[in-house]
């Protein structure tokens, strides 16, 4: 089990913060991803494998300013 | 017996009073300050107080105003802020807002960045003047952020920020201020200074248009990462961006700055 945006999420072996991501329909441009605390780029979503037990963040970034 | 007065040593009599001192130093002062508040009637002296004499109107060299500024100035306070150095990414509605209040405030060193120009529609909630559309945003900032506080380093940057040049154009910078409009700047600025400097504050800026609902806008913290808004308002036909509410999120921005800065 991990946690994903503080919600309990089944894990499995190989599971991309990609497929994560995807799984929440989690697609715009405009989100950060934290695992564990540490921001993991965009361009290395696909790669990213996380572990049993990991914490991982989806922010949404609204534009304005 | 010492005090400071307009931020000058002087010797003073024990027992001399507060109005005693100003009819020997400035008699023709109408506004007292006595330890950082103005004052009505007359009270005793202590030593290492600090007095500040004032004639209203009276418009002081650039020497005397930065000691009468640095009166107004919170003592302590005021030592950490000119020491600091804040690096503000846009000057938009956030950035020219931020910046203008760390100015006031007394902060030593701000860093600029904008690539842009001054435009009338602008004017809705940045803190630009009518003569100034037409100018680069980075250069009427600086005008106008000389104007309240001619004592900030203000350093200007003309440029589009990229995760090329943010980690050398902000290095100097203890606190990064994002300040941009475009959802995928702030995403772009977020993965590059929490992956390229690592441990530095960023303080960004999510969800503020509209107007009302003053307490949805509060200040998150993940790490590193402050996160300042309510999270959902996205500008839109019906729902712009306006001067309150923009300001109130840059003041949320400005305010953490301190909070970091100061502990």
């Amino acid at each position: 089990m991990m946690q994903v945006n503080g919600r309990d999420f089944e894990w499995r072996e190989g599971l991309t913060i990609q497929a994560i991501l995807e799984a929440h329909r989690y697609t715009s441009p405009r989100i950060v991803v934290k695992v564990n605390g540490q921001v993991v780029r965009r361009k290395d979503w696909d790669n990213y494998v996380v572990q049993d037990g990991d914490d991982v963040r989806a922010i949404h970034l609204i534009a304005g300013g | 017996m010492q005090v400071m007065l307009n931020e000058r040593p002087v010797e003073i009599n024990p027992g001399d009073t507060l109005r005693q001192v100003a009819a020997r130093f400035k008699p023709e002062a109408d506004l007292i300050i006595w330890n950082g508040f103005p004052v009505q009637g007359d009270r005793p002296l202590s030593e290492g107080d600090e007095v500040v004499l004032i004639r209203r109107g009276e418009r002081p060299n650039l020497e005397e105003l930065e000691a009468l500024m640095m009166a107004r100035h919170t003592p302590g306070v005021h030592a950490v802020l000119k020491r600091a150095c804040v690096g503000i990414a846009g000057c938009g509605g956030l950035g020219s807002n931020v910046a203008l209040s760390l100015a006031r405030v007394g902060l030593g060193r701000l860093i600029l960045a904008d690539f842009d120009v001054v435009t009338p529609s602008n004017l809705n909630r940045q803190q630009f003047f009518v003569e100034q559309i037409g100018q680069y945003k980075v250069e009427a900032l600086q005008e106008t952020l000389a104007r309240a506080n001619p004592f900030v380093r203000v350093e200007t940057h003309r440029a589009e920020l990229t995760p090329a040049n943010i980690p050398l154009v902000f290095g100097p910078a203890d606190v990064v201020v994002e300040a941009f409009d475009k959802a995928e700047m702030k995403v772009m600025i977020i993965e590059t200074v929490l992956t390229q400097m690592p441990g530095r504050p960023l303080i960004v800026g999510s969800g503020m248009a509209g107007y009302g609902r003053n307490n949805a806008i509060r200040t998150e913290r993940e790490g590193d990462l402050y996160i300042c808004g309510d999270g959902v308002s996205e500008a839109r036909p019906g729902r712009g961006l306006m001067a309150p509410r923009v300001g109130i999120a840059a003041n949320h921005q400005a305010n953490q700055v301190l909070e970091i800065l100061l502990g």
